[in-house]
């Protein structure tokens, strides 16, 4: 995984050769680099965008972006007139490359709920790079993603991962990226029928845990082999393998493996995504930091998030919400409002749009974000400005999934991950002219867009349309 | 998240509606000079009744007239409840209209949802309210969707506020191959179902082909367990239906049957078939069995592969109600493709977007939005005042209410929103919804904010939402 950035091209032009020709059209471009230039271009760190700019692109990296910027010779230049440009769109939590089709079990590995483990669960060995979301939602411009796993069978869910949606064969860029635990209404089903109960499960969980640790060093000794717990790189090897003979208490209700998986948590070394929805349950969440002052959290839901906002916005712990959210769905959800992540916003949240799953394709993302610039013209709501609706499908997300610093914004140094639009890109009838991720142009070609083709008129020709 | 989906996937999202109109003439109609349409044939009255409204002229505004017309700098005047005359600037004012300034913004006919499950599958989606799908057998054409309404979802609020919806199709579920009659309501908040009827609207027939009946039924180890089943027993129910029907035609009838009853009036063209099917061969077969027991299918509900047969739609005068681009949650809804409306709408078929969904209802002018820009980008233009008819105009008629709404055109029902901006843009949000002639949605004044009797006393009441 550590060295797998320097073999993206290689891979990729390995994946092409391989593919139907259709299929293949991913390129090796980007090794010498390329520059968009005269383009509307949206850093997506929050500020307006930019017109008649410039994006430049070599080594894989954003080299630089914005107005009054030379072309550097020996690179590409793309003629972005009348066009806009992009960061890619992260999409964060997803289920993206674990679903083929959501009404076909056996084509899916999102959850699993005669499973024998949850914490301990992995989603990235079950990334399939091929499956058709991913095509799709690549075409429409989502770039990475964090995937989580669906809790089935306890309130942990398991071990989320940072995958690239770049049309090559090795999807993830960070395993074990987070764990992801359900603690509102869902939770209190899983937990055995009450909130009440899915407080105790956590909390058993995490102090088993942490004696676990305690009793066997694992933090410390690391992984398998002797190999050190760090290596270097921020990717920490994985504590169910840890070689440690080392008993727990007598007493334990996890299983080894789910134990094991929950010390990095409790340590604060992974962090730990928690689905709430009602105000009572993210204050919940929030103090849980009194009782385990090392965790990372990261709320996901959090519907009624805005009638505590100042209280997140102290404890510093960021948000994966939905932007459209405004139905008293469940009786978590009873203050939900599109102005939700608006005022979240304005109490100092650091808040992403998140949570895309079924039909909310993460597709959907610039379309959500537009809304919420739609919102802020409504007498009494509070919604986001352009720069940061943008930025809440972009920096913001992946700075809430710790990739802040390697991708997520046209930044200089960050991934060349960069998607041209036919027009403002949170307008719903803008689409994707061009998608590039580390720098390499990739293939828009999938499914959805074959069939388009050999339909574009319906009558059969002088052979049926299984030869077109 | 995750969890909702599984409801749906359950009950009653995929379940399909199935809608069946068609785009023009040769369109069933209820029959209201036929004999046995009595009084004791039409129970549960609608007791709908126009809220006041005073005289309003909206002049400056863009005007999209839902049949395809378009006038800028117009002038919309609403009088009596009605649409009383559309036209451009030089259209003249009389001294007592109450004069709407509409510089920068636009006017479009109330918002019409073919296929919403609003009030029978209400918000709090709990246990204790899934009206939506009588599924305890196969075929329930007896079961009426308005027997299942729960007036007060605040779902029906959030599709006036943030989608100007003023018309609605409430179906049964999909669960079943004739899932009950639907009903087609005003948007207008009511302590009945009878309040928001809308007066004298055909009735609809829920049928679903496909997945649902199968895996439903299969499950439980009986009758249908694969499509060819699903055929089979409408088949031999449409026969029944035929039977009963040519009793009645002779004044034969020993007892009444409320699920024949249904059946027959298909037949007599007096209810509108409303068909919940995602394959275009699967679409191709459901036509057929409609003309071998003499229906017709108004429209075709999710028909995510309607763009495979284009031509075939067309001819036999279906329209198709779609979504923009949801696809892929099911096995039979892996082909759909972003593009089914601008190529059904290029190949000069019915286009009608519906929701399907208490959320996409709030927004069925970005759902037409974003197909005409995947339309554009394989160079079909559709024009922006042909779009505004797909959510409009369109299911007015595969509803048959086209002749009293759905459009702006004089003499019709001011069923009208006043847009702050392009409708076929993110950006814009209706200002003002007029159901005849009253305005029940003002985003300018919090007393023109409905809240349902659910939201009461709770957090977030009354909240812009």
């Amino acid at each position: 995984m550590m060295a797998r950035t320097l073999v993206r091209d290689g891979l990729a032009l390995l994946a092409a050769s391989v593919s139907l020709p259709a299929l293949a059209q991913s390129s090796p471009q980007g090794a010498e680099g390329f520059a968009i230039t005269n383009a509307t271009i949206a850093i997506g760190d929050g500020s307006a965008p930019i017109h008649g700019g410039t994006v430049v692109v070599r080594g894989g990296k954003v080299v630089a972006a914005g107005a009054g910027i030379a072309v550097p010779a020996g690179v590409e230049v793309i003629d972005g007139t009348g066009k806009w440009v992009t960061p890619g769109i992260v999409s964060a939590v997803t289920d993206l490359g674990l679903v083929d089709v959501g009404a076909v079990d056996e084509s899916n590995d999102d959850y699993a709920e005669k499973a024998g483990f949850n914490a301990a669960l992995d989603v990235s060995a079950a990334i399939d790079p091929d499956a058709t979301p991913i095509g799709v939602s690549r075409a429409g411009g989502v770039t990475r993603a964090a995937v989580a796993p669906v809790a089935a069978n306890a309130i942990f869910a398991g071990q989320g991962a940072i995958i690239d949606l770049a049309a090559d064969i090795d999807p993830v860029s960070r395993p074990r990226a987070f764990q992801f635990v359900e603690l509102g209404e869902r939770g209190a089903a899983l937990a055995g029928g009450s909130r009440v109960a899915a407080q105790a499960v956590l909390r058993n969980a995490l102090r088993e845990a942490a004696d676990f640790d305690r009793r066997s060093g694992i933090s410390k000794i690391g992984g398998a082999k002797g190999v050190p717990a760090s290596t270097g790189d921020d990717i920490p090897l994985d504590p169910r393998m840890a070689q440690t003979t080392q008993g727990r208490a007598d007493d334990g209700l996890l299983t080894r493996f789910d134990a094991a998986a929950l010390i990095p948590v409790v340590n604060g070394r992974q962090p730990l995504y928690v689905h709430v929805e009602r105000a009572a349950d993210i204050l919940q969440v929030l103090r849980l930091k009194d009782e385990f002052p090392a965790l990372k959290l990261v709320i996901v839901g959090a519907a009624e998030g805005w009638r505590v906002a100042s209280r997140i916005a102290a404890a510093r712990v960021p948000v994966l919400a939905s932007a459209i959210t405004d139905l008293p769905g469940r009786f978590e959800t009873l203050a939900a409002t599109q102005s939700n992540v608006g005022r979240m916003a304005q109490a100092g949240v650091k808040v992403a749009l998140g949570g895309f799953y079924d039909n909310d394709q993460p597709r959907y993302a610039p379309q959500y974000a537009g809304n919420l610039v739609a919102v802020a013209q409504i007498p009494g709501a509070t919604g986001l400005t352009w720069g940061q609706a943008l930025a809440s499908i972009t920096s913001v997300p992946a700075e809430i999934i710790g990739e802040g610093g390697r991708f997520g914004s046209l930044k200089p140094g960050l991934a060349g991950d960069v998607v041209i639009w036919d027009g403002d890109p949170l307008e719903v009838t803008s689409g994707p002219v061009a998608i590039y991720i580390d720098g390499v142009k990739q293939n828009m070609v999938n499914h959805q867009t074959r069939l388009r083709d050999r339909y574009r008129h319906p009558q059969e020709g002088p052979l049926p349309k299984a030869y077109q | 998240m995750k969890l909702r989906h599984l409801g749906r996937l359950a009950g009653h999202a995929l379940a399909g509606l199935a809608l069946a109109a068609s785009s023009g003439a040769g369109f069933a109609k209820p029959k209201q000079d036929d004999q046995s349409f009595q009084l004791k044939d039409k129970p549960y009255p609608s007791t709908y009744k126009p809220y006041p409204g005073e005289a309003v002229a909206i002049v400056g505004a863009t005007v999209y007239d839902g049949a395809g017309g378009r006038i800028d700098n117009g002038t919309v005047l609403l009088s009596g409840g009605k649409v009383e005359a559309i036209g451009g600037a030089d259209l003249s004012v009389p001294q007592r209209y109450a004069r709407i300034d509409g510089a920068g913004k636009f006017v479009t006919p109330g918002v019409i949802d073919i296929h919403s499950h609003l009030g029978v599958y209400p918000s709090p989606g709990v246990q204790a309210h899934s009206d939506g799908n009588e599924a305890t057998s196969p075929t329930t054409p007896e079961v009426w969707a308005e027997h299942s309404v729960w007036p007060q979802d605040p779902g029906f609020t959030r599709a006036l506020a943030n989608g100007g919806v003023t018309s609605l199709q409430i179906l049964p579920g999909s669960a079943n191959l004739m899932g009950g009659r639907s009903v087609v309501l005003k948007n207008v908040p009511s302590r009945t179902v009878q309040g928001m009827k809308f007066p004298d609207a055909p009735y609809g027939l829920k049928m679903a082909c496909g997945e649902n009946p199968k895996r439903v039924y299969g499950d439980r180890n009986q009758m249908p367990s694969t499509r060819m089943g699903n055929f089979a027993v409408d088949r031999q129910t449409w026969i029944k239906a035929a039977e009963y029907k040519k009793k009645r035609d002779a004044g034969k009838l020993d007892s009444r049957d409320l699920a024949m009853e249904t059946l027959a009036d298909v037949l007599a063209g007096k209810i509108l078939v409303q068909n919940h099917c995602y394959r275009a061969d699967e679409m191709a077969q459901v036509i057929d069995m409609a003309k071998e027991f003499g229906y017709k299918v108004s429209a075709f509900h999710h028909a995510v592969e309607a763009y495979k047969i284009a031509d075939l739609l067309k001819e036999n005068d279906i329209c198709s109600a779609i979504w923009a681009d949801w696809w892929g949650f099911k096995m039979e809804a892996y082909d759909g493709i972003p593009e089914n409306a601008p190529l059904l709408a290029d190949h000069g078929a019915c286009v009608i977007i519906h929701s399907d969904d208490e959320n996409g209802i709030q927004r069925l002018n970005q759902e037409a939005a974003k197909a005409q820009g995947d339309g554009r980008r394989i160079g079909i233009s559709i024009p922006d005042e042909q779009v505004i008819s797909w959510f409009t105009l369109n299911p007015a008629r595969a509803l048959g209410i086209d002749g009293r709404t759905g459009s702006l055109a004089p003499g019709k029902m001011g069923d009208v929103v006043l847009w702050n901006g392009n409708p076929l843009s993110v950006y814009s949000r209706p200002e003002k919804v007029w159901i005849d002639g009253a305005l029940l949605y003002d985003a300018m004044d919090r007393n023109r904010r409905p809240v349902s009797d659910f939201e009461l006393g709770q957090p977030g009441e009354g909240d812009v939402k």
